[in-house]
């Protein structure tokens, strides 16, 4: 836990960093209309680099038991992976194929390979929770949901 | 009486069919979504906002508002019965909840919790509609520093009194404005922070970052602790809510005290936790008998559900009049009155007084619809949690991208989603608290013109926030609330650790 929290500390730092050379580059003075437009984030990332060193410094030192537990539990991280890494081939795949056709893919995949359901139940949800949402959202609410760089999968329906 | 005069234009407006189909609607939304884990009040309506852009104003702030109601009912349900509180301020209703519900008393607890909701609600809604436009009101002489000063203190709430870390919420606060900066400054019209993409132009949703946060961070968190549902079965018959009713009435104290505790604690940002906390606290030492607390006190239940549902009312309070929300939840629902084209704050009660009194109203028969459906479909709300999780998980996950995506139609939110999900579940574990992120990044905007108008007002003086009473006392008083958490290890005389 303590060398996730420097490291996590250390991240804000540099983003903080990277907003302070930002707005020094908007200019933090005071212009012909008030405060000019790196004002407010320049005094925000200062802010943020301030506390990101003390979160660094306090983690640095902390020798309490909440330090010494892992960030993961052994093994805990096989299920968080199994979660997210099929969700970004979904986003991913959204690019390519539309949302509906990932989700399609996204949830039968899921279901079969990690729920270990039949075909059956895997096939049924797969097909009829972006069939329904198809209707709610393009036809019902008219929000056209991304149909992709291949326009011949969207062609289908 | 003009106030009653307002609200009775307000139900006509909230009673009329399609409103009233709109709040059952959000109420049976609701109470799925805070049965769900991974969703809650606030991604609940960040996911649902899309949807309200085609709707009247009132009838989306309806439709919203009663998804947060169903939300809160919600998660009675899943704490009573399987002993995950759906939301923070559910966590006390475990205590007794669940072991009422293992000696085979759930349609006792449930009927207990949403009577107790109920009442709760309906206590901290009838002061909203009498203070609401007096605060309203007042604060029409608010100017920029006295806004500023008000923004302030929220965040100070947050840090002095939020109990973790401070440097962590600190940082959180801080996060949440930058983002709120990034992309076309409001006052110059200059492009900010945006490090020469085109990406980051539009700058950050706060949309996409709650359902980021809230739903993705939620449910990689739940996958982690391998969370197992065991619930118990009950069912709520007309039986036991007349047996429960009578029950109840002789805990007409605890009652009162638990509405009181969430209704003043609501105001405060954050509040309904620890309002929940407390009202849980003071139930056990002034009953008759503490000792079953933990047990299976029916007690147990009242106490935190009036309290939680008292503190969920009463924080639209501030969101309506001053235009600064009380919980994460109310910082959609702000950011949607933005979206619709409404500005959020006192002149609100003068500009559109059918929007907030139709909200107002609609608060009424929110909750006593909300109550009904609960009752009536407890079976149908926990038969969702029996689901499995492989089905479960990837339908959030698809649910939540298509939230995401449909504020703006871009797929590149989806990818921030994502992002945010990592950043919601690495800031869990490390306790940051995320609810000030959030608020900052919906208040980011209002907050920056408010300093810096109140700067131009006073050509680069500082001392403009001391020039009025009010705001003085305001920023005084967030002064003293951000130096709280360190000084008070010395007070004490423990001098830090």
């Amino acid at each position: 836990m303590r060398r996730a929290d420097i490291a996590c500390a250390l991240v804000l730092l540099f983003l903080g960093g990277l907003v302070l050379w930002e707005s020094l580059k908007l200019k933090i003075g005071w212009g012909l209309n008030g405060p000019e437009a790196g004002f407010f984030p320049f005094w925000l990332a200062t802010g943020l680099v301030v506390c990101s060193a003390v979160i660094a410094i306090k983690a640095f030192l902390d020798r309490s038991s909440f330090a010494r537990w892992p960030f993961v539990q052994k093994g805990a991280w096989v299920p968080v992976i199994k979660v997210a890494l099929p969700a970004f081939v979904m986003v991913a795949l959204t690019e390519a194929i539309g949302l509906y056709p990932a989700a399609l893919i996204y949830l039968a995949v899921y279901m079969r390979w990690i729920g270990r359901h039949r075909w059956i139940t895997t096939f049924l949800v797969s097909v009829l929770l972006p069939v329904v949402s198809y209707f709610i959202f393009d036809k019902w609410f008219l929000i056209p949901m991304p149909k992709g760089y291949w326009t011949w999968i969207s062609g289908l329906y | 009486m003009e106030a009653f005069g307002n609200l009775l234009m307000g139900f006509q407006i909230a009673l009329s069919p399609y409103n009233l189909f709109i709040a059952t609607i959000g109420i049976i939304l609701g109470t799925i979504i805070g049965v769900l884990p991974g969703l809650g009040g606030a991604n609940g309506v960040a996911i649902l906002l899309p949807i309200t852009f085609v709707m009247p104003p009132t009838s989306a702030i309806i439709l919203l508002s009663c998804i947060y109601w169903g939300a809160l009912f919600g998660g009675a349900i899943t704490s009573i019965l399987f002993n995950i509180p759906g939301e923070p301020w559910s966590v006390a209703t475990t205590f007794d909840g669940h072991p009422l519900a293992k000696q085979g008393r759930g349609g006792e607890a449930l009927t207990a919790a949403f009577i107790s909701s109920f009442f709760g609600a309906a206590f901290a809604i009838i002061l909203v509609t009498f203070f609401a436009p007096l605060i309203a009101e007042f604060s029409l002489k608010f100017g920029p520093p006295e806004f500023l000063g008000i923004q302030m203190l929220t965040f100070s709430a947050f840090v002095g009194l939020g109990g973790g870390s401070a440097p962590k919420t600190l940082a959180s606060i801080f996060i949440g404005f930058i983002m709120a900066a990034v992309g076309l400054d409001i006052v110059s019209g200059q492009l900010r922070l945006t490090f020469g993409t085109v990406e980051l132009m539009r700058g950050f949703n706060f949309v996409v970052a709650v359902i980021g946060l809230f739903g993705i961070g939620e449910i990689l968190l739940t996958v982690e602790e391998g969370l197992e549902l065991k619930g118990v079965q009950a069912r709520v018959t007309l039986r036991t809510v007349t047996r429960t009713l009578r029950e109840l009435s002789q805990y007409w104290k605890t009652f009162i005290r638990g509405a009181i505790i969430g209704s003043w604690m609501g105001i405060k940002p954050g509040g309904a936790t620890p309002a929940s906390f407390m009202s849980y606290g003071f139930a056990k030492k002034f009953s008759k008998n503490p000792e079953k607390f933990g047990n299976g006190a029916i007690e147990g239940v009242i106490a935190p559900e009036t309290a939680a549902h008292a503190a969920g009312v009463s924080a639209l309070l501030p969101m309506i009049t001053l235009g600064i929300p009380g919980s994460p939840t109310a910082a959609v629902m702000l950011g949607g009155l933005m979206i619709w084209g409404l500005q959020p704050g006192p002149m609100l009660f003068k500009e559109k007084p059918e929007f907030v009194w139709g909200l107002i109203a609609s608060m009424y028969t929110g909750n006593v619809i909300g109550v009904l459906i609960v009752l009536l479909f407890v079976p149908f709300f926990a038969a969702i949690l029996r689901l499995p999780f492989a089905v479960l998980f990837p339908s959030i996950v698809y649910v939540c991208a298509i939230g995401s995506f449909a504020v703006n139609n871009s797929t590149t939110d989806i990818w921030y989603m994502m992002l945010f999900g990592i950043v919601g579940y690495v800031f869990k574990k490390l306790d940051y608290p995320i609810a000030p992120m959030v608020l900052a990044l919906v208040l980011g905007d209002m907050a920056e013109s408010a300093l810096r108008q109140s700067l131009i007002m006073s050509q680069g003086s500082p001392a403009i926030f001391f020039a009025s009473p009010i705001s003085a006392v305001l920023v005084t008083a967030s002064a003293l609330l951000m130096v709280w958490p360190f000084i008070s290890p010395f007070l004490h005389g423990r001098g830090g650790k």
